[in-house]
């Protein structure tokens, strides 16, 4: 399973989300050398390195913005402690507003 | 507690507005390091940058010490505020703004 469907699959699971968006962004983050960081070397764009999340859910009602990203950070821990460079989080609750 | 996490913690308690991000304010190596530059430019107020690339131990430090597993993290008056997105929504809903001057921040305003 891709990276992008473990990430797709676990936040169904953790969250029912009203809308759920996983974007593989990591084509945007082509030819970026990040020295000095884990990953050595240049990023090719082909890989699963950098996504951005949208997600309404229910659960995010009454969490501030911090706690819904660190909700969605910590469902996703091992993938973030793995390949997974960087994460976009776009959390809403229903009826917020969105912009995707 | 370990030197570095006491190193991170008289920064944070030491400075009104840190901002811990790759490469410095000056010269962002990386884009989400960068946004939040530019939107704490724009805003007008005074920070602190702490280049996390000079040392593995700050780099892994900071995630540890805030529980935040990301680059950038925006420091407040001591208080945690948040990272890339965070930031850009709530200055783009006017809130940064806000809560700088609720935390007792002065801003000099967009220029």
């Amino acid at each position: 399973m891709s990276i992008q469907s473990r990430i797709e699959v676990k936040l169904k699971q953790c969250f029912a989300p009203e809308r759920l968006e996983v974007v593989n962004e990591s084509h945007l983050h082509a030819g970026h050398h990040h020295s000095g960081s884990e990953h050595h070397g240049a990023f090719d764009g082909q890989g699963e390195t950098h996504f951005r999340v949208r997600i309404v859910a229910p659960a995010f009602a009454g969490l501030n913005r911090v706690d819904r990203h660190r909700a969605i950070n910590e469902l996703l821990a091992e993938e973030l402690a793995g390949s997974v460079h960087a994460l976009a989080l776009e959390p809403a609750a229903p009826g917020e507003k969105t912009r995707w | 507690m370990s030197a570095i996490t006491d190193f991170i913690a008289s920064e944070v308690k030491g400075n009104d507005v840190v901002l811990f991000m790759k490469g410095t304010p000056g010269f962002p190596q990386c884009g989400f390091s960068g946004q939040v530059v530019q939107i704490l430019d724009y805003v007008g107020v005074d920070y602190k940058g702490i280049n996390v690339l000079t040392s593995d131990e700050l780099r892994q430090g900071i995630k540890e010490f805030s529980q935040w597993p990301t680059i950038p993290q925006l420091y407040v008056k001591g208080e945690f505020v948040g990272g890339c997105d965070i930031i850009r929504e709530m200055f783009q809903a006017g809130e940064l703004q806000t809560f700088l001057d609720e935390k007792g921040v002065s801003v000099k305003g967009a220029a």
